[in-house]
């Protein structure tokens, strides 16, 4: 049974207990309702989750435990002999699988049939064209230990699953049993129910924070294999970054820092103050009409994919900067630069600005213009005096939110300002950031076993502390700022 | 109390300060101000009392053009401050709300220090020429308004900080620092106890010497105590505008009389 089906199996099971489980209070108390502590649908919620929940749950586990249990059982079927030069165990258990499923597909082609399988002998027969001929690839001739390893691996991982669906389909009918048993009118079903939407609440937000926590892990673990190869004091003080897949590479940081500060500073000189008068043109100008088509037309900029914004800076802005600025200035010759991608990244972020600020902006109360109104102020003076003043944290905050945008963005630079790693102070020169040399490090066929790729991650965790810090720091000012009117 | 302890200033009270002939108010297609006539006197204390949305907030706000910031308010009939009329186009609104100041129901001190919320006013109409003669009017304005002893070591810190009462007297000093002729104050102890509000009423009652005040409440007692001349709201009209003693002991009309003995409101 595949898991899909026991999945279906399961729910249907649960569905039928709802209906028994929702008849039974209603027969309990003969038809009367009203005697009962909750709503018959309660006491058929009781038996689905009762049923369900840990049917699933159990179904969920055995498949993240299985594929480490069989795994367990079948390497030491490999020798260490049977391991390549070269090659390690983990890449032969990836032939295995690999086989394994490839003779899953020769069965369901019909080329092989259960006997056949079982007497068929890797240092006879060409397992390679065999799997080829249906389709699956092989990198190599196929070990006869390897063979076994998958035959066994195929084998195990039918027979597990065959009891997986058993194991859910008997608890699922178990559980559906008990909560039945359980029904009578005093009962509190609801409360049950309230408990699993708790329950589900809480689960839910789990998700998110164990997502948070394994990212950081991941990128903890293989940043220290990193520190491992290349010398921590050299990632962060080297001022040059010069990778060389043949070894010897200089991994410094602060070159790319550099970069990515200088471009996200560039593109919040544009950004914070064309956003800024958006916001308060928008919240304190505007009439009704003006701001139902102004607000909108300006989150559409919030909506254009980056790469698009990429292309906008190679094939306008970077051109533009180059003619007009760079050349005439003597400053450089290259389309690709700092300016380029700041101006472009800038655009991008208006919207994040001036949106967070005009919601911002609103939130002051109105008492303070009536107030500065009052006094025979005009419209600017009360904007320049009171409003701003009061809303300054909070624009601090939208700021700081944008600046973290900034220094994580990829493809506008990619495309904008190059890919060289540089420490320079002309905006005209090409230079890169943190992010590219990510993606540029880790895109083609490598292997994570070398400084050079795993320098990624080191990077990638950098960038992350320098972004969470500006979130934390960005949280803290507007929690601060909502206490003060309240 | 009506000014028969100060006879002296009998005359100078008679003086017409605020004139409004049919004055009509629209929100939208809502009529909130049916046909207001009143004249406001100079150096008097003037209370507006009525239910609620009987539009005497509204009223007040037509007499510094306040209703101007909201977007679907629209003022008919005409206002005159001083003999100028307020709605005519060559008149300045800001200009005009520098004569007329305004207390708010909720004390509104801005996030500032107690000494910039005063230096408020004055500074943005250039009222003082250097730092001495603003130190000099920011003072003057926080006695009057009968809170200097409470602030005056303290000018530096945030206006949000003061209590209630002093946030309210705080806002009324703000007020008269810019030395406005006429103040407004929109239910100005609504949000304040009962200490706080007697202290206020104090000013009120010694600010008459220089302004004309007008006070919207919904504390009849505090009308009685506070104002000379009563004017009563109801449904957007003014029913009735009378000394103050005559509207309390001897109304005219029927629906104030409702009013003021509690049968509605």
């Amino acid at each position: 049974m595949s898991v899909g089906l026991v999945i279906l199996v399961v729910v249907a099971i649960a569905t039928v207990g709802f209906f028994i489980g929702r008849a039974r209070a209603v027969s309990s108390v003969a038809g009367d309702v009203r005697q009962l502590h909750s709503l018959p649908s309660y006491y058929g919620q009781t038996v689905f989750l009762f049923s369900a929940v840990p049917a699933l749950l159990v179904t969920l586990a055995w498949l993240l435990l299985q594929p480490l249990y069989v795994e367990n059982q079948v390497s030491g079927i490999i020798l260490p002999g049977d391991i390549a030069e070269g090659s390690s165990l983990d890449l032969v258990m990836a032939d295995v699988r690999r086989i394994s499923s490839g003779l899953d597909t020769a069965v369901a082609a019909g080329v092989l049939d259960k006997n056949a399988l079982t007497q068929l002998d890797a240092s006879q027969t060409d397992v390679r064209a065999l799997l080829g001929d249906v389709g699956v690839a092989l990198a190599s001739d196929v070990h006869p230990n390897v063979f076994a390893a998958a035959r066994e691996y195929r084998a195990t991982t039918a027979t597990l699953k065959g009891a997986m669906a058993a194991v859910a389909v008997v608890l699922a009918v178990l559980g559906a049993v008990i909560a039945f048993a359980r029904i009578h009118p005093e009962y509190r079903a609801r409360n049950v129910s309230e408990l699993a939407i708790k329950s589900l609440l809480i689960l839910s937000s789990m998700v998110a924070i164990l997502t948070t926590v394994g990212i950081i892990f991941s990128l903890l673990f293989e940043t220290s294999n990193f520190f491992r190869m290349y010398p921590a004091r050299d990632f962060f003080f080297n001022l040059t970054w010069n990778p060389q897949f043949t070894g010897g590479s200089d991994l410094g940081i602060l070159p790319l820092l550099w970069g990515t500060l200088y471009v996200s500073f560039v593109a919040l000189i544009f950004a914070v103050p064309i956003g800024l008068l958006v916001a308060i043109y928008l919240s304190e100008y505007a009439s009704r009409k003006v701001r139902s088509i102004v607000k909108p037309a300006i989150e559409v900029l919030a909506g254009i994919p980056t790469i698009v914004y990429g292309l906008f800076a190679l094939i306008t802005i970077g051109p533009l900067l180059r003619d007009y600025f760079a050349q005439p200035l003597g400053l450089g010759a290259s389309s690709s630069s700092v300016l380029t991608a700041g101006v472009v990244m800038g655009i991008m972020l208006i919207p994040f600005v001036s949106s967070l600020s005009d919601d911002v902006i609103n939130a002051v109360p109105q008492a303070m213009r009536d107030g500065s109104y009052g006094l025979g102020a005009t419209q600017s003076e009360t904007v320049r005096q009171v409003i701003l003043p009061a809303a300054l944290p909070g624009i601090v905050g939208a700021i700081l939110l944008a600046a973290s945008r900034a220094i994580g963005e990829t493809m506008i630079v990619v495309m904008g300002a190059g890919a060289a790693a540089k420490l320079s102070l002309n905006p005209f020169e090409a230079m890169t950031t943190i992010t590219v040399k990510i993606v540029s490090q880790l895109t083609g066929d490598t292997e994570f076993a070398s400084p050079e790729t795993l320098v990624a991650f080191a990077l990638g965790l950098s960038l992350f502390v320098v972004t969470l810090c500006l979130n934390v720091l960005a949280l803290y000012i507007v929690r601060k700022y909502r206490e003060e009117y309240e | 109390m009506y000014d028969a302890s100060n006879p002296g200033v009998t005359l100078e009270q008679t003086d017409i300060k605020i004139a409004a002939n049919k004055v009509q108010v629209y929100y939208g297609e809502t009529h909130a101000i049916k046909d207001v006539n009143i004249d406001i006197q100079e150096k008097t204390v003037t209370a507006f009392i009525g239910p609620s949305g009987c539009g005497k907030s509204t009223f007040l706000r037509c007499l510094n053009r306040m209703n101007d910031t909201i977007d679907i308010c629209r003022v008919e009939g005409d206002i005159h401050l001083d003999g100028e009329d307020i709605y005519d186009k060559r008149v300045d609104p800001v200009q005009l709300r520098a004569k007329v100041g305004m207390v708010f129901q909720k004390p509104n001190p801005f996030p500032k220090s107690i000494y910039d919320n005063v230096a408020y006013g004055p500074r943005i109409h250039g009222l003082a020429r250097n730092k001495g003669e603003l130190d000099e009017i920011v003072e003057k304005a926080l006695r009057r308004g009968a809170i200097w002893d409470e602030v005056k070591d303290r000018l530096d810190a945030p206006g949000t900080g003061l209590s209630g009462g002093q946030q309210q007297r705080l806002c009324i000093a703000r007020a008269i620092a810019t030395e406005p002729e006429v103040l407004l104050m929109d239910e100005p102890c609504s949000a304040l106890d009962p200490i706080a509000t007697a202290q206020v009423e104090e000013l009120i009652d010694d600010l008459r010497a220089r302004y004309s005040v007008v006070i919207v409440t919904h504390s009849m007692q505090q009308a009685a105590r506070v104002s000379q001349k009563t004017a009563f709201f109801h449904l957007g009209n003014l029913v009735e505008y009378d000394d103050t003693a005559n509207i309390f002991t001897n109304p005219r009309d029927e629906r104030t009389e409702s009013y003021i003995t509690g049968r509605i409101g």
